[in-house]
């Protein structure tokens, strides 16, 4: 398959682990490197890729994961939503198995609510304009890749006076998130491999602050194992010159200055707010919200959805592993009561999670 | 566990493991059933010859996809149940629960599809039950069919045979069934060539058996050890399924799985992973290490046995894991199946 095999060659992502040792060895010191895609996450995680670098440099995971990352009242929020009679809820297959209050979207479709897993919000919208006399709701998860085409949607909607068209707004943004990581004097942080596809939309710009503010180097990153090594390497080889920048390894992806059209569309229909991050707590300006001119597609404002708590269960260390403060292994949880089947906190929910990353490819 | 039952349930993982053990295992309690092979065993009918007897349901949406239909499948797929357990299949029976409304011609095509397959096959289909149920209860319809085989004495599989350097043989690419119907169901909007790989396994494998035969004959060496067909959970669910509670595992070669492009391209846009995905046409065999080349060039002389491939062995540690070898060299564990794949979101 044209651009993945090639970043795939047994040969090339070979000779990339000998640059990326030898790129290593003129660091001062050792260091931790954090990714904060899920994509990211399962990759490293299936390509063995821990047990294969250096020994200076630590691969962290951060919080990476949309889906992860969905505070438990979201769910809540969404199985409220489907309870009603004449709703139909339309999710992103990730969503179908997070836990909250005892229950999933999987458990209610089970007891008969009309829940439907789509690939694309665009596939929400047709089925709210195939069932006129039907609420459909979108459950609106994912950073800006997926955000700015739900923004599209709405707006098609708007267009085509599909009204009985909604979206639950759980939209995240990054770079606010990567901040407050960075914030944490614990966190100990050296650089970042940064999201591909968040990228590609938003370009390299946003992360400017993360070498201008704090001095560390971020390498926009693609996902194949040639892409995550040549990261790796272009991050030592900053760190070793000590002059920090934000770089772009996913060139056949992402240019710097992003998609803006997408932005555009995203700012036209969304604007920041803060956001709860599951096992993170609030963070400032890190959400999106939607504009006055666009609140009757607003689903928070067409249910009466009660707030829910928040909390975690105990013994989750969830919180300190999404800050690349704890391992998966370190929780007493990890593989025993919390597992893919049967997770009890964010990053084992989804296949992208660290947790379930560890859980599914890691080794024991 | 939960308290009711859900699509994770029927995924061919984990979670219908717990729940055929818990709910009928437990209720059904004796020692031919522990076994839970594909077929179970009934003991000899004569000096040379076991009595093998299964059973499986068919309930594919759409019923029609390329490569196949319902029908064929409800033959083969017991066939073949029979087949990767040693037993030369005989004779079907074969239950229909449909739904009111159901167009009788589509019935009549399903029907002479599976009198094809049989005839084909050499079985004869000889008993069978009808219902009728109302419209929404099954989906169209619902296909149960139950099969008997005799297994040859001289053939020994099971998995207490299996020792470290077997090697593990897939008779072709994994993944098209599935991939061929989730197009077919028409959900993600992708068109693509891929057929369902669904066929009767026992000409194919009949080969491998005269192979042991012979070799077991003049050596007193076994040639094949084990088999399963990796259906619902794909070949990550039958390996596991090999390896669990034994004192082996085993280890995939790095891009050692074979996967046609096209069914590839699907994995990589919908975010699944080939190693999960159900085949209707498959076998994974665990071979003597000793013999494994010539059983696959046996394989390989046949018509429908081209693309066997050895993509795995034995291995002695960790025992009970699957493990693959990636690209880089290191190991990462290939789990079985919670429940059902369902894609990423981004």
């Amino acid at each position: 398959m044209k651009y993945i095999d090639e970043y795939r060659n047994p040969v090339s992502v070979k000779k990339m682990l000998g640059a990326v040792f030898d790129a290593a060895s003129g660091m001062p010191g050792p260091v931790r490197i954090m990714e904060v895609c899920g994509t990211h996450t399962t990759a490293a995680a299936k390509m063995g890729l821990r047990d294969r670098l250096p020994p200076s440099i630590e691969l962290l995971s951060g919080p990476g994961c949309p889906v992860c990352v969905s505070p438990a009242s979201f769910i809540s929020h969404a199985v409220r939503c489907a309870e009603n009679t004449g709703v139909i809820v339309a999710t992103f297959g990730d969503m179908m198995r997070v836990p909250s209050c005892g229950t999933s979207l999987e458990k209610q479709k089970g007891k008969g609510a009309d829940i439907r897993v789509v690939y694309s919000p665009t596939d929400a919208l047709s089925l709210a304009e195939e069932n006129r006399k039907k609420k459909v709701v979108f459950l609106g998860v994912g950073f800006e890749t997926t955000a700015h085409a739900v923004a599209a949607c709405v707006e098609e909607a708007s267009i085509r006076g599909i009204e009985n068209f909604s979206v639950l707004c759980g939209h995240k943004t990054m770079p606010r998130a990567m901040e407050a990581l960075l914030k944490d004097p614990e966190a100990k942080i050296s650089g970042f491999i940064c999201p591909g596809h968040v990228s590609a939309v938003i370009g390299a710009d946003p992360y400017n602050f993360i070498p201008e503010k704090y001095k560390l180097p971020c390498v926009i990153a693609g996902f194949e194992p040639a892409d995550i090594l040549q990261a790796v390497f272009m991050l030592c080889r900053q760190i070793a010159s000590g002059k920090p920048v934000v770089e772009v390894q996913y060139s056949r992806a992402v240019r710097r200055e992003g998609n803006q059209k997408a932005v555009a569309a995203m700012y036209r229909v969304f604007e920041p707010a803060d956001s709860v991050w599951r096992g993170m707590g609030k963070i400032p300006l890190s959400g999106l919200k939607f504009r006055g001119e666009f609140s009757r597609f607003d689903a928070a404002g067409l249910f009466s959805l009660d707030a829910v708590s928040d909390e975690e269960p105990e013994g989750c260390l969830c919180g300190e592993i999404l800050k690349g403060k704890a391992l998966p292994r370190e929780c007493r949880l990890f593989g025993r009561e919390c597992t893919p089947s049967n997770p009890e906190g964010a990053c084992m929910v989804s296949s992208e999670g660290a947790c379930a990353a560890n859980f599914l490819y890691g080794r024991e | 566990m939960g308290q009711t039952i859900t699509k994770a349930h029927g995924g061919g993982g984990r979670l219908m493991h717990d729940l055929v053990d818990s709910v009928f295992r437990r209720n059904f309690n004796n020692e031919i059933l522990d076994m839970l092979d594909d077929s179970a065993g009934l003991g000899k009918i004569s000096p040379d010859a076991e009595v093998f007897f299964t059973t499986d349901s068919y309930v594919v949406y759409p019923h029609f996809f390329p490569g196949g239909d319902i029908g064929k499948l409800a033959v083969c797929g017991t066939l073949n149940d029979l087949s990767v357990c040693g037993a030369a299949p005989s004779f079907l029976s074969a239950g229909f629960i449909v739904e009111e409304g159901f167009e009788i011609k589509i019935l009549e095509a399903i029907a002479q599809s599976m009198a094809d397959e049989a005839k084909r096959g050499g079985v004869k289909i000889v008993t069978g039950d009808f219902k009728v149920v109302e419209n929404g209860a099954a989906d169209g319809v619902f296909i149960n069919t139950s099969g008997i085989g005799f297994k040859s004495s001289g053939l020994l599989l099971g998995k207490e045979e299996i020792v470290p350097g077997d090697k593990i043989i897939l008779n072709g690419p994994v993944g098209d069934h599935e991939i061929a119907v989730l197009l077919e169901r028409g959900d993600f909007k992708l068109r693509g060539c891929v057929k369902s790989d669904c066929c009767n396994l026992y000409p194919l494998l009949k080969e491998v058996f005269l192979f042991h035969e012979k070799v077991l004959e003049e050596s007193g060496d076994a040639v094949l050890r084990f088999m399963r067909d990796p259906t619902r959970g794909g070949a990550a669910a039958a390996l596991n399924e090999i390896v669990s509670g034994m004192g082996f595992g085993a280890e995939i070669y790095p891009g050692g799985l074979p996967v046609r492009d096209e069914v590839s391209s699907v994995c990589e846009l919908l975010g699944l992973d080939p190693a999960y995905l159900a085949n209707e046409g498959k076998a994974v065999m665990v071979v003597n290490g000793k013999y494994a080349e010539r059983a696959l060039d046996i394989m390989k002389r046949h018509p429908s046995g081209g693309d066997a491939v050895i993509f795995g062995e034995v291995v002695r540690e960790p025992a009970g894991r699957v493990i693959v070898k990636t690209i880089l060299g290191s190991g990462r564990i290939l789990r079985a199946p919670e429940g059902s794949m369902l894609p990423r979101i981004c």
